[in-house]
């Protein structure tokens, strides 16, 4: 009655020889695609080193000025502009402005990368339940799966440094802004869009001139989201080569150093705090017709 | 309200329209055509029959009601006509068009053009202003912004709703915002005008508002209007024409004096037992042919509430009536006034109340 006790499993050789085949195979495909697919990235990389640049070498005072400008934009609040000068001249204080400025730049990369692919197929989702039935259990695994497991093979694929980063964040912080669009374009009252149909729009007017408008909370939300995930992912995202905020807490991690730990951490919840105000208050800002004296 | 129905051409016709919902419509189809109906369909096969063998000439110029209660199939056939939904089988022509050969650009040509539709929730664009709603059709048309602005403008103020053109839906009343609606609808210049209850939402008294409001447009627009409601005295007040709609099929259709005087069968007896007769029969409707009075000559259109304290200043009781156009209809005496106001019986009346 072993077979009870002991689970019936592949043999050791079996399994090493399986594990082997799955890693050769894996290792030929990054031989032979690893270098396409970094120039496929290299625009991005550019644009990326180019950002970084653009806020590190630029005089302090305007870049605070510009993100303060920002901020003004899109909340509209002098409590969250002042709140944002703020953290930035205590974080500078502390000497963490470069640090910020490089997370800074990352962050707004990957949350542009992540609209920009996101959207798209968050569309795509709404509009075809083939499309839902096949992303969603893949957008259900890249929330679940331990980021460490799909770094393994970034990493192989593309080595260390920023892109490979970018990636790692990517993946991790677009599901939400792929399930709100979808999600937001599905609640789409259907009476709204029965008239629109009735009107003889085309199936492109009723998307840019109904279903997104009407979507543009849901999808701000799902924004939202993306952006905290993003920052939330800066730690790991420095284990494999991406510099910001995230290093000296790594570096802190190892040595225990509990006071560098904790500044830059906070320095990344002030980067999440402004980022969050901001774009939640534009996104209220957006739906204005929705407040009425009528139901 | 005209006096008589003249004969004029036909806008929208429908022959043998049937719609059935369900996963195997055609061969539920021939079940219904061999004479199954709505509630043994359910059960036998839960296909759910929405119309069964729609007949209907639409004439131009005029308003067609389509009259049901709930679940009658009348939204189903009037989302026929511009095909949001598609029959299972049968024919609608559109001023000799047909309209299910059409392609789908055929179609959005249509539906832009010459049909437009105003909804019983509404259906405005939250997140437009009331201005850029009423805009909406001709945008789709692809009128240029300024002559668009222009004429949405000018509809706004013929609906009553000057001043608001900057609001948000969310900002008015019901009555306005179904005002925008119908200016949403009527801005574009289409002929036909599909309204699928479009005032059954509001509250009385905004509903006759409105009622009078479509009326009032209606005499110098003279757009063929099909008009869905679940109220008779809705029905009664602005059709030209009512079709009433029962589990699907039409069971009485017509000039509504003729619905109101000969109903078809019992259902329909019962359905205009509460109507106030004075406001609604005519006096065209109980002239006795042949027949003159000494009374004032009345016309054909005034109801019986009009003509009383008229009859009964006439030395015989009896006046002479004419047609809008002048012809004499006959008479009407005190006496048929007051027995046309009397609610007809239905047959099986007894067993209805007292069972």
């Amino acid at each position: 009655m072993d077979w009870l006790i002991e689970f019936p499993s592949l043999g050791r050789r079996d399994l090493s020889t399986l594990r082997q085949t799955v890693d050769d195979g894996f290792r030929t495909f990054s031989r032979a695609f690893g270098e396409s697919l970094e120039a496929f990235f290299s625009p991005l990389l550019k644009f990326l080193i180019w950002f970084e640049h653009l806020l590190t070498n630029a005089p302090w005072p305007l870049v605070i000025g510009a993100i303060a400008l920002l901020a003004w934009l899109g909340s509209r609040s002098w409590k969250i502009t002042v709140g944002t000068i703020l953290a930035f001249l205590v974080i500078g204080y502390f000497g963490m402005w470069e640090d910020t400025m490089a997370t800074l730049a990352m962050i707004s990369v990957a949350t542009f990368v992540c609209i920009a692919v996101g959207i798209p197929i968050g569309i795509l989702m709404a509009r075809s339940n083939i499309a839902q039935r096949i992303v969603t259990p893949i957008l259900d695994v890249m929330q679940t799966i331990p980021s460490f497991v799909y770094l393994i093979p970034v990493v192989m694929l593309l080595g260390i440094g920023k892109v490979p980063g970018l990636l790692a964040v990517c993946i991790y912080a677009i599901p939400p802004i792929v399930r709100l669009t979808n999600l937001g374009i599905r609640l789409v009252d259907k009476d709204v869009m029965e008239a629109a149909d009735a009107f003889g729009a085309s199936a492109r007017e009723k998307l840019f001139g109904v279903q997104i408008p009407l979507a543009l909370p849901n999808i701000f939300a799902g924004v939202n989201q993306t952006i905290m995930m993003a920052l939330s992912m800066v730690v790991i995202a420095s284990m494999i080569g991406v510099k910001g905020l995230g290093t000296p807490v790594l570096r802190a991690i190892s040595n225990q150093y509990l006071a560098l730990g904790l500044m830059n951490g906070l320095a990344i919840v002030a980067l999440a705090i402004i980022f969050d105000r901001v774009s939640q208050t534009y996104g209220k800002r957006l739906q204005a017709y929705r407040e009425s004296g009528h139901d | 309200m005209t006096d008589t129905t003249d004969t004029t051409e036909v806008k929208v016709s429908i022959r043998n329209l049937y719609k059935i919902f369900g996963d195997n419509p055609a061969r539920a189809l021939e079940q219904v055509k061999a004479g199954m109906g709505k509630p043994e369909l359910m059960d036998q096969h839960s296909h759910a029959l929405g119309l069964n063998n729609i007949n209907l000439d639409i004439p131009a110029k005029g308003i067609q009601v389509i009259m049901g209660l709930s679940g009658s199939g009348k939204s189903t056939l009037i989302r026929h006509l511009n095909r949001l939904i598609e029959p299972t089988s049968g024919e609608i022509w559109i001023d000799g068009e047909d309209v299910l050969a059409m392609s789908s650009e055929q179609l959005r040509d249509l539906r832009r053009f010459k049909m437009s539709m105003v909804f019983q929730k509404f259906g405005l664009l939250p997140h437009r202003t009331v201005l850029e709603n009423a805009m909406y059709g001709l945008e789709i048309q692809g009128v240029a912004k300024g002559e668009a602005d222009e004429r949405a403008r000018k509809w706004l103020e013929r609906v009553g709703l000057a001043g608001f053109e900057e609001q948000y839906p969310s900002q008015l009343s019901g009555g306005q915002q179904q005002r925008v609606g119908l200016a949403r609808a009527l801005a574009t210049d289409a002929d036909i005008l599909l309204m699928d209850e479009a005032f059954s939402a509001l509250d009385p008294l905004i509903r006759t508002d409105m009622q009078s409001i479509l009326l009032e447009l209606q005499e110098e627009l003279h757009k063929t209007i099909i008009f869905i409601t679940h109220d008779l005295d809705e029905a009664l007040n602005i059709g030209d024409s009512i079709a009433i709609l029962r589990d699907g099929q039409i069971i009485q259709s017509g000039d509504p004096q003729d619905i109101i005087m000969r109903p078809a069968d019992d259902y329909i007896t019962d359905f205009i037992r509460d109507i106030n007769r004075a406001k609604v029969v005519r006096l065209r409707s109980i002239a006795r042919k042949g027949a003159t009075g000494q009374g004032e000559t009345l016309r054909g259109g005034m109801s019986i509430e009009q003509a009383l304290p008229k009859l009964t200043r006439a030395p015989d009781h009896t006046c002479p009536v004419i047609s809008r156009t002048g012809e004499s209809l006959g008479a009407v005496s005190l006496d048929d006034a007051i027995n046309a106001l009397k609610p007809l019986e239905s047959e099986s009346d007894d067993e209805v109340r007292y069972a």
